[in-house]
């Protein structure tokens, strides 16, 4: 009898619980798809700075840009964050983001990592170049990405799953340079030199690696950063056995993707998202982006720490990164047709 | 004036609020199905050639994943469960009262959790293997050591966290089973085996299908352990699809055929029973007297259970404390108390509503079991078997279109903005629990409805007592165990659940959940084992409360 009464008290002060945003007072609003613990203090250093409170929500970003979507003009989000720019094109296509035209970010955020009419723009860049076992493996050997589908490599190379966003983004990027039919047949002889079905992610390539179940593997670069500044003694040790390997430098140059924001179309602190957009890519949060978490900086102007300079000069790929989004359900398909779990 | 007129036109004296509780069941039923529907709208848009490619490249993968993985999971949770559910409550052996609540300790454990540390302790680069390569000079293809990340290993990590499920259940049936039947069989000179399969075994059977259908909705859902182990389900199909091949349409249509395959099962298991009923036709109990073991049976007894608990628990338990201890970065600070908070509002919250829906959906469907009724409780249990993620989609959608549609109105009518109203609010969250974890509560409530016979509700109407009053004055005492149960399976499913709490959460509002899976998926599990034991510690606490609550009630009904 008196159940249901208090099902709406409850409801009701449950609704009174969750955060009240305070009227008035100078705030922007979050969407991010990089974890926490990779942006908060940055955020913290930015309310320190400029007094405005930033409000986090961290999820997948698909989910996310669900949300944001079914929100529509009233989504409180003001600024989307995803660690990928195939979500960031994708974002741009739902129609839920607007241009931003900061002569800040585009003097320092270069053309190919930022979207022509001002959508979106990265932030850091992840790069996934070849990992080989130093001293099983003779470099000029290596050439390319498209050179690891040599049967010479045969039962000796770990990737992850194709359902990884970064697969997915790599392979895209050699479907604009090579077209669907190359790029296929590249994918299935490619999986016919995998040391073992796809499983795990980056680290456990790296630890495959190490423990010699193959001598090559395809990783994004901060992953062994994180190993090899572990505390973890056996994770270091893995990583220590490994060298980087930048393929493509005769030609379009190694795969990189990004980490970036979308200002949202429903912003209601346009001005602050955009001053935070200017402080993710200031000097000293793109040094934060490399010592923290080993990716390098989107501006050529800032040294990327000692350990990511140890691994070498590189020529970047310049596709932009819109086409990523673009070909990535082809790169997907292919995958599928080539066998790549 | 009104009971005068519910008499004259209804000689049962209940027909009236009949149908004012038979509405509200179906109301409240759609509302908490409104998810799940819109994933099955989906059926009939058309996803374009897209099926096409899926049929001729992967889906037969999916569905043979699945199917197996579901069969090793059945297996393994009805070996696990059933016969630790036996042993403890009808046998004597050394470390029963203890394994009584210690058992049901794996389910505190994330599935995607125990399979970091299995894949930690026993893949090719970890410990083991290393150490059996330092003692035997072997190296990397000389010798076979079972693939942990497989599909076997798979169906073995979602084994080790759902039989509680299977045990939990199963053990309240045992307990409240007649000891005269059992008493019954053995003056018929039936051995304690015999007694096993041929009477409490069937007479345990919602029981334990319950229980096993709850291990295998949550394993058809299950999409951390598979992804980690790289093996290709329905569930990471679907998210394939969805986020890979930007096909929304085509991904909750693989969602919608999981959901009647889920029916589908269901339907059967229903055709199978066909009119047995399971309730008591005696209400005599004695004080159990459990088989008394010889050395040799204990030992065995003892061997199973330590079996189930060690590798169900203190070995995973036991890498996360030695991660947590020797190499995560990451450590206790004062943020730590507000995750924890946060857990134990929602989990505690979302349990208390879940029992009290659940109860009254299963009253609804007791008492007045037309089809609308039975087919809509139905419905609004399956969210159980979806993926997380979509249920979570299937939340946000329309909680967002009510509260833009209100806006736009009021906007229109008064010229100001209401802004949205519940998305992004608690409400919607607990909203997602509720469709997700319903099944949970309504299995278990119903399990416990069926051991009660419906002559007691008819002698109790035939005294004059009203619905409402059969409930709290008769059924709730007797379902005390099973309602704790039902509590106690949703707090612990609440606190380790992810998707949901990811995407529908308020800014700036954490839980241990997400705080142990943002540093897993970024790959430093040794960071994330803080928050994940954490979540064991909370969920300890309720599993002890609630399995000495069960066995206390056991005495309560012999009393």
């Amino acid at each position: 009898m008196s159940f249901p009464s208090k099902l709406i008290y409850l409801l009701l002060s449950l609704c009174l619980l969750a955060p009240t945003l305070a009227l008035g007072a100078e705030e922007v609003n979050l969407y991010s798809a990089r974890k926490e613990k990779l942006i908060k203090p940055l955020l913290d250093q930015f309310t320190e700075e400029t007094g405005i409170t930033v409000n986090l929500v961290t999820g997948k970003a698909d989910a996310l840009l669900q949300r944001l979507q079914s929100e529509g003009r009233n989504s409180p989000a003001d600024l989307l964050i995803t660690t990928d720019a195939g979500r960031l094109h994708r974002a741009k296509q739902a129609g839920v983001t607007q241009t931003v035209d900061s002569s800040v970010l585009n003097e320092l955020v270069p053309v190919s990592f930022r979207d022509p009419e001002g959508h979106w723009y990265g932030l850091s860049l992840r790069a996934r170049p070849i990992l080989y076992v130093k001293g099983k493996v003779e470099p000029s050997t290596l050439s390319s990405y498209e050179s690891l589908a040599d049967p010479r490599w045969k039962g000796n190379i770990c990737i992850r799953s194709s359902n990884n966003i970064y697969n997915q983004s790599l392979v895209a990027s050699m479907i604009a340079a090579n077209g669907v039919e190359a790029t296929e047949q590249w994918a299935s002889a490619l999986v016919k030199n995998f040391a073992r079905p796809p499983k795990g992610g980056d680290r456990d390539q790296i630890k495959a690696a190490a423990a010699g179940i193959c001598d090559i593997a395809i990783v994004n670069t901060y992953y062994l950063a994180g190993m090899l500044t572990s505390k973890d003694a056996a994770q270091r040790e893995a990583a220590e056995k490994m060298a980087v390997y930048w393929p493509n430098q005769q030609g379009r140059g190694a795969h990189f993707n990004i980490s970036g924001a979308s200002v949202t179309l429903a912003a209601k602190n346009r001005n602050n998202a955009i001053r935070l957009l200017e402080y993710l890519v200031s000097k000293d949060s793109q040094a934060w982006y490399a010592k923290t978490n080993g990716e390098y900086p989107v501006r050529s102007d800032v040294e990327p720490g000692e350990l990511l300079k140890s691994w070498g000069e590189f020529k970047m790929d310049t596709l932009n990164m819109g086409r990523l989004g673009e070909l990535n359900p082809d790169a997907v398909r292919l995958m599928d047709r080539a066998g790549w779990k | 004036m009104q009971e005068a007129v519910e008499k004259t036109i209804s000689p049962s004296g209940i027909s009236l609020r009949v149908n004012a509780w038979g509405i509200s069941v179906v109301a409240i039923a759609l509302l908490l199905s409104v998810p799940v529907l819109l994933v099955l709208s989906y059926l009939f848009e058309p996803a374009g050639e897209v099926w096409r490619h899926l049929a001729d490249t992967v889906l037969q993968d999916y569905v043979t994943n699945s199917l197996l993985l579901m069969v090793g999971v059945a297996i393994g949770v009805l070996m696990l469960g059933v016969s630790t559910a036996w042993l403890t409550s009808m046998c004597q052996f050394p470390g029963r009262a203890l394994f009584e609540w210690a058992l049901l300790l794996p389910m505190a454990i994330p599935a995607y959790i125990i399979a970091y540390t299995y894949t930690g302790l026993f893949d090719f680069a970890g410990p083991v293997q290393t150490l059996l390569r330092d003692w035997t000079g072997w190296s990397y293809g000389d010798y076979w050591f079972p693939e942990i990340r497989s599909l076997e290993g798979a169906a073995l990590m979602l084994s080790l966290v759902l039989y509680p499920y299977v045990y939990l259940l199963t053990r309240a049936a045992f307990l409240s089973q007649s000891i005269c039947v059992l008493d019954v069989s053995r003056t018929l000179g039936n051995g304690p085996w015999r007694t096993f399969f041929s009477v409490a075994l069937p007479l345990a059977r919602p029981a334990i299908v319950a229980g096993l259908s709850l291990a295998l909705m949550e394993t058809l859902a299950d999409y951390g352990t598979v992804q980690y182990f790289g093996v290709s389900t329905f569930t990471t199909g679907i998210f394939r699809t969805w986020f890979g091949l930007n096909n929304a349409a085509a991904a909750a249509q693989l969602s919608a055929l999981l959901l009647l395959v889920v029916f589908a099962l269901i339907i059967i298991e229903k055709g199978s029973r066909r009119h047995a009923r399971y309730h008591h036709t005696t209400q005599r109990h004695q004080t159990l007297t459990r088989f008394q073991l010889n050395w040799k049976q204990s030992s065995m007894a003892f061997l199973i259970c330590m079996g189930a608990l060690f590798f169900g628990f203190l070995l995973p338990a036991g890498q996360l404390l030695w991660w947590a201890l020797t190499t995560a970065e990451e450590s206790l600070d004062g943020r730590f108390l507000s995750l924890i908070t946060h857990s134990l509002l929602l989990a505690g919250g979302a349990s208390l509503l879940a029992l009290l829906l659940a109860l009254f959906l299963s009253y609804g469907k007791r008492l007045f079991g037309s089809w609308p009724v039975q087919l809509s409780v139905r419905v609004a249990g399956m969210g159980y078997a979806i993926p997380g993620t979509v249920i979570a989609v299937g939340v946000v959608i329309p909680f967002a279109a009510f509260d833009n549609a209100l806006d736009g109105w009021v906007r229109e009518q008064f010229g100001w903005s209401t802004g949205l109203l519940f998305s992004g609010t608690l409400v919607a969250l607990l909203f997602a629990y509720l469709v997700r974890f319903l099944a949970v509560s309504l299995q278990t409530v119903e399990a416990g409805l069926g051991k009660i016979r419906p002559t007691m509700d008819e002698v109790a109407r035939s005294l004059g007592t009203g619905s409402g009053e059969i409930v709290s004055r008769v059924h709730i005492p007797m379902l005390k165990g099973s309602l704790m149960t039902a509590l106690l399976l949703v707090f612990v499913d609440v606190l380790k659940e992810l998707p949901a709490t990811l995407i529908l959460r308020p800014f700036n509002y954490n839980t241990l959940a997400v705080r142990a899976y943002e540093l897993a998926s970024d790959e430093r599990l040794a960071d994330a084992s803080y928050a994940a034991l954490t979540i064991v510690l909370v969920g300890i606490l309720p599993v002890v409360l609630l399995s000495r609550s069960i066995t206390r009630s056991r005495h309560a009904e012999t009393a």
